[in-house]
């Protein structure tokens, strides 16, 4: 899952694979701290809440 | 009592009752997890599985709710990519089956392996050419996609939303949507054929191996191409039956016509492609491996030519023709014969590709072993269904899961505060049947 | 291990000095401390790395014959390690060696999910329903150098990795790189007392097996022996045990065939 896993290899299925995994996650996660962080900041401004 | 909790504009019967008619469900929820601990605590002799049926009723429930789960990327897909925006009306359900659907498959997988402990060294020490492999990441990382998808759903229940960091929250996972629902319909398409590549690659096994393109063989692409056509035929049907136990309309048939046609078209092109893979491999790959087409459904107690009419046939053509005309869709019997035949097939499907491999020797000097399941597999199966009855009642009394509710039922009073703390027996909708679905 | 050539170990059985004893079976257990369970009529769920099967030639009196067939791990070679089993193991906790052709399996990586045993043809593979349990006593007659396996967890027949390694040790204490055909052998071929098995390096042509198959590496290793075969050749497995008969129904009955094709060997 790793390179520093032992049984890690740089080849094209390890790039490939770890590649699209990795890629996925790192969009799921800017995706989320992005919505977390903006919320954090629009309940501190105080913007409306409470009804959309 | 819980007045404050249920969403504005739409009626809910009385927590005691709402609490009572799910006690069966609870019950045997209760089976379940006391079966799934002793799996855990004595190990797989609870089971009927042997040294010839490694994988038998759990993975065929694995690959069953996640074929029929498929109806939460693809609606998620047509929704948030496609742009098909009428959608919106049934995309929350969607979500909320895909999000049980997956969570099950995951609980049944840590139930299935010999050593749950060691559960994480599939991630840990990954063999990237295991079809295996990929579906337990793909399958992980989208349960994780539907986690997101379902929360801006309970982030919106009347309570949390008070709270202003959750709205803000809610509105802007709403925003970024579209982002997520792209990564989602990415791993699905690879853990869905991934789930077909499981048994396609079984070179040892001709009733299983198929040809394909490069590492993919074409069971991959059935795979996905059928939770794509099917998964949505699921969700139609489960909000169907929530619509018989609410006793509600609760999606305009506008909606369902939309998804219901999608769906055939999709069932139509996949039963093709169905059948000619099966041709080819009948009349080139199997008898090049030396075992005739008949081989394979012949000699033994169960499984016969029976078997492959059922999945493609009934559980194909017949919905496929049935979606993809007007009438058949836009007649409600015709609607739910179509998605109830429909899951059969898929769910037929599913079982050949997994029990079916199992059970074909290979060896000439082997027969076939039969194999019918121990109550502790039935209970640990039905432990995930029973989990599912539980969510759907609790966020279709909870949350703005179906955003035509309130329009299509709407509340015979004038204000929508006064309609929460009227009581059942108060209102037109007298016998209102407890929200579970 | 570099600069010398790759080992690829392997089987014959000589299923006409086959009697059907089952020492080999026994020897096997002994070895490898295979756990048993107090009844073991279900065969479906009792572990026999080395396990005989009874073949009929289907016919009556007095034209009935029947072949005793020992079937151990054929160690698939596949394409290039390609092995079944290998290829599909999600935690890397089965691996097919280059340097032996032995495919081995490690148990303590392995978290029982048995895909490979779907993948293996052969049966070969063999899941560990319950936790080993050793009569009272018996477990000081284990074998020190194999590691019992717990529950939860696939095995299979080695080929008595254990005596290789043994074996290799002994070599290089000696100043050695390179093993005596006799000085790796598998506990089913010594106890076998038909001398029906023959155990050495395939890639060696001073090793008897090498001498009775003839192993023709342009077909993937396909026998040039008329009288030697392997099971399921037409699957690609490229199973490093071949079986030797001079039966034709036999050899036949190692692989499938469609009712029109004719006898002998697949392709």
């Amino acid at each position: 899952m790793f390179p520093f896993n032992f049984e890690w290899i740089w080849d094209m299925s390890h790039m490939v694979f770890m590649g699209g995994l990795w890629f996925a996650l790192t969009i799921l996660g800017l995706g989320m701290t992005y919505c977390v962080i903006k919320a954090a900041i629009d309940a501190a401004k105080g913007k409306g809440g409470g009804h959309h | 009592m819980d007045d404050a909790l249920i969403p504005k504009g739409v009626k809910r019967c009385p927590l005691p009752e709402f609490l009572m008619k799910l006690g069966p469900v609870v019950v045997v929820l209760i089976w379940g997890i006391v079966a799934m601990f002793m799996c855990w605590f004595k190990g797989l002799n609870q089971t009927n599985m042997n040294d010839s049926y490694g994988f038998a009723l759990w993975i065929w429930a694995d690959l069953t709710v996640i074929a029929l789960g498929g109806g939460a990327f693809f609606t998620g897909l047509l929704r948030y990519i496609i742009g098909k925006d009428k959608l919106k009306n049934i995309i929350n359900f969607a979500v909320l089956v895909g999000f049980i659907c997956y969570s099950s498959a995951l609980l049944i997988l840590a139930i299935d392996i010999g050593q749950p402990l060691r559960g994480w060294f599939i991630f840990w020490h990954a063999n990237v050419h295991s079809m295996l492999t990929e579906v337990a990441f793909c399958l992980t990382c989208y349960f994780g996609v539907l986690t997101i998808e379902y929360l801006p759903l309970v982030l919106e229940n009347r309570q949390v939303d008070q709270v202003s960091f959750f709205h803000h929250l809610s509105h802007n996972m709403h925003e970024v949507m579209p982002i997520f629902a792209a990564t989602g319909a990415f791993l699905s398409f690879f853990h869905q054929g991934s789930l077909g590549g499981v048994a396609g690659v079984l070179f040892g096994r001709p009733f299983a191996f198929r040809e394909g393109i490069l590492i993919w063989p074409w069971t991959f692409f059935l795979f996905t191409w059928s939770a794509a056509a099917y998964g949505p035929c699921f969700t139609i049907m489960l909000a169907k039956i929530t619509e018989k136990i609410t006793k509600k309309k609760l999606i305009k048939d506008d909606v369902y016509a939309l998804l219901a046609k999608i769906s055939g078209w999709m069932m139509a092109t996949y039963i093709m492609a169905k059948i000619i893979d099966t041709w080819y491999w009948a009349v080139v790959t199997a008898p090049s491996k030396g075992q005739g087409f008949m081989e394979f459904y012949s000699d033994n107690a169960f499984y016969g030519i029976w078997i492959l009419i059922l999945e493609i046939v009934v559980g194909g053509v017949i919905p496929a023709a049935i979606l993809i005309t007007r009438k058949g869709r836009s007649t409600p019997a015709l609607l739910m014969i179509a998605v109830v035949l429909a899951v059969i097939g898929v769910s037929v499907n599913r079982w050949v590709m997994v029990l079916q491999v199992m059970a074909v020797p290979v060896l000439t000097f082997e027969g076939w072993p039969m194999y019918y399941p121990s109550w502790q597999e039935v209970a640990t199966t039905l432990l995930p269904v029973a989990y599912g009855i539980l969510l759907v009642a609790f966020s279709y009394r909870y949350l703005p899961v179906f955003p035509q509710e309130a329009e299509l039922n709407p509340i015979d009073l004038e204000s929508d505060e006064t309609a929460e703390s009227v009581t059942a027996s108060e209102t037109a909708d007298a016998k209102l049947s407890p929200a579970k679905a | 291990m570099k600069n010398e050539q790759a080992k690829k170990y392997g089987m014959v059985i000589d299923l006409d000095k086959c009697t059907g004893c089952g020492a080999c079976m026994v020897a096997c257990m002994a070895e490898n401390n295979v756990p048993f369970k107090k009844d073991e009529t279900n065969k479906l769920d009792s572990i026999t790395w080395m396990r005989v099967f009874q073949l009929t030639n289907g016919k009556s009196f007095p034209e009935t014959d029947i072949c005793y067939i020992p079937r151990p791990c054929m160690h698939c070679e596949g394409e290039h390690g390609h092995s079944p089993c290998v290829s599909v193991c999600p935690a890397t906790a089965t691996d097919y060696s280059q340097q032996t052709g032995i495919v081995s399996q490690i148990y303590t990586r392995c978290f029982g999910c048995r895909y490979c045993m779907a993948a293996c043809p052969y049966h070969a593979r063999y899941f560990n329903w319950w936790d080993p349990v050793w009569p009272n006593g018996m477990e000081k007659y284990l074998n020190p150098n194999v590691s019992p396996r717990m529950r939860g967890v696939v095995e299979k027949c080695s080929f008595c990795f254990h005596r290789y390694q043994r074996a290799m040790e002994k070599a290089f204490l000696e100043g050695r790189r390179e093993l005596e055909e006799e000085e790796y052998q598998t506990a089913c071929t010594q106890a076998c007392p038909a001398g029906a098995i023959v155990f050495g390096d395939l890639n060696n042509e001073k090793h008897k097996i090498h001498q009775i198959v003839n192993p023709d590496p342009a077909h993937r290793g396909r026998p040039k022996n008329p009288k030697a075969f392997r099971l399921l050749e037409r699957l690609g497995t490229n199973p490093k045990v071949y079986y030797l008969s001079s039966r034709e129904w036999v050899r036949r009955a190692g692989d499938n065939y469609l009712p029109h094709e004719g006898s002998g060997k697949g392709h």
